[in-house]
């Protein structure tokens, strides 16, 4: 009887988490990567449906969902009808031991599994299998290429990843995300046994970017060279799909880069006078922006906005410090600062790198991230065993 | 039952919902699109021209040596997972344990590198 209970219990996570990521992750992903894109070059970005152009991602999901569904005649049909599927699970699964918070004593994560983070590489690296499938099912040249790509890609970034989450679990003594939170209540792993920390957090970011295919590691995807990829003859909603199943890995990789290096869900510990700095700093900067000629440059405007965020972050900080409570803010959202912070710096780099030759990327792997990554944890280990 | 079978129970239960709502958009689409599959339309695209020949062809080999040196190292970071958890419990002797194993696969990837296995030509 309870297992039916558990079983009614997991269905209604995974429709809510599933719901999560198909709103917020693809639909809100996508359009904070056109208006962030579109700021960055200098244009207005998605304005014409709803306000602020918010109901774009919708109108465009409306669109797909009315759009035939083309199989080409060479393609494999069966592999080629499963393959989107395989890469959207991929993207929900990950999401199982991301840890959103704490409420009412309890943690917020789906399953706290004891060996979360081997999980969690597990589940990110299964979406290789779908856009293979996808690339080599399509019989089209761009699309087996892409697939090949991107395959070659993920493996070799797989390995400086698992470094990386191995630098936070020899830290933490545990491999489960929650026991990784509770770690940091001293401190960010980030700051941890300086300056290594910071050196797996780099590892971490780049291989992340990379695992994710997104700029400057795009090569599966390269627009300009591949037209799509591995999904250049997938139409409507098949096409959405890969959408979703790509957008929600890169949420889950920003997720869990803030649990391994910026302690997750806890509250940065400063006193209230950095906190009083930092807001008065963010503030100058939006009434420089908001008051000056800058106003007129739309390339300012992702930096305004975010200036007025952290401002209003900081003044709350400042209050509640003031106030005498602790923790000042839901657990929740210093969750989605963090994670939402680095979404936006990986959209951020899209704009700012030139995409890498596909010798150069595998290079980077090989020959620089693994041997720092395996340097790294040597490096820890000396000094947490034998040198203490 | 136990609390790890359970945390298992829910990444299977998640597996099926995944599949079930992410074949639920496929279902709708099935519904509302248009089905017209025109011979013009299930050609493979290639930029508009005939498609020449088949994908499905001979590639680069290189994919395969990177694979292959993958393998190596990824069975090697699963070793490391008990090791990177108890470290600080076994102490100095285990350490220098993991550094000769370390040491073992890092000739092997030194090997590689030299005979040009890492590089793509």
């Amino acid at each position: 009887m309870s297992t039916f209970v558990e079983i009614l219990k997991a269905i209604g996570l995974a429709v809510l988490v599933f719901t999560f990521l198909a709103i917020v992750g693809a639909m809100y992903g996508v359009y904070f990567e056109r208006k962030i894109s579109g700021w960055i070059q200098a244009r207005i970005g998605p304005k014409h449906v709803g306000p602020w152009g918010l109901l774009q991602t919708i109108a465009d999901t409306l669109k797909l969902l009315q759009k035939e569904h083309i199989t080409p005649r060479s393609a494999d049909a069966m592999i080629f009808n499963t393959a989107p599927i395989i890469v959207a699970v991929a993207g929900l699964l990950d999401w199982v031991v991301i840890p959103f918070g704490t409420a009412f004593g309890r943690v917020l994560v789906v399953r706290d599994i004891n060996i979360g983070i081997v999980y969690f590489s597990a589940m990110a690296s299964l979406t290789v299998i779908g856009i293979l499938a996808a690339g080599w099912s399509s019989n089209n040249k761009y699309a087996l290429l892409g697939g090949l790509r991107s395959a070659s890609q993920m493996i070799s970034y797989e390995i400086p990843l698992a470094l990386a989450l191995l630098w936070a679990a020899m830290l933490a003594g545990t491999l489960s995300t929650v026991g990784i939170i509770e770690a940091q209540r001293g401190g960010w792993f980030l700051f941890k046994v300086p300056p290594f920390g910071l050196i797996a957090a780099l590892v971490f970011l780049t291989a992340a970017t990379a695992e994710v295919n997104r700029m400057p590691f795009d090569l599966p995807e390269a627009e300009s060279e591949l037209v799509a990829g591995y999904f250049v003859e997938y139409t409507g909603m098949r096409f959405a799909l890969f959408q979703l199943g790509e957008y929600a890995e890169m949420f889950a990789m920003a997720a869990v880069a803030s649990i391994l290096f910026l302690g997750g869900w806890l509250e940065p510990s400063m006193p209230q006078w950095v906190w009083a700095l930092l807001g008065l700093g963010a503030l100058a900067l939006a009434a420089f922006i908001r008051f000056s000629a800058l106003r007129e440059v739309l390339l300012v405007r992702p930096i305004l906005a975010l200036a007025a965020l952290a401002a209003v972050l900081c003044g709350l900080m400042v209050l509640g410090i003031g106030l005498g409570r602790t923790p000042v803010l839901p657990s929740m959202l210093w969750f989605f600062v963090k994670m939402f912070g680095l979404v936006f710096f990986l959209m951020w780099m899209r704009w700012t790198y030139p995409r890498l030759r596909l010798d150069q990327l595998l290079g980077l792997s090989w020959k620089v991230l693994l041997p720092v990554g395996l340097l790294n944890l040597l490096i820890t280990g000396f000094l947490l065993t034998v040198a203490r | 039952m136990p609390k790890v079978l359970l945390d298992w129970l829910y990444v299977g239960v998640f597996a099926v919902v995944g599949i079930v709502l992410a074949g639920l958009p496929l279902a709708v689409v099935w519904l509302l699109a248009p089905r017209l599959p025109l011979p013009q339309k299930r050609l493979t695209y290639e930029s508009g021209v005939i498609p020449f020949g088949q994908a499905w062809a001979q590639f680069n080999v290189r994919y395969y040596l990177f694979a292959l040196v993958f393998v190596v190292f990824d069975v090697e970071v699963i070793y490391l997972y008990p090791w990177a958890i108890v470290f600080r419990q076994l102490g100095a002797f285990a350490f220098y344990e993991m550094v000769v194993f370390l040491l073992i696969l890092l000739v092997g990837l030194a090997y590689a590198w030299r005979k040009g296995a890492l590089e793509w030509v």
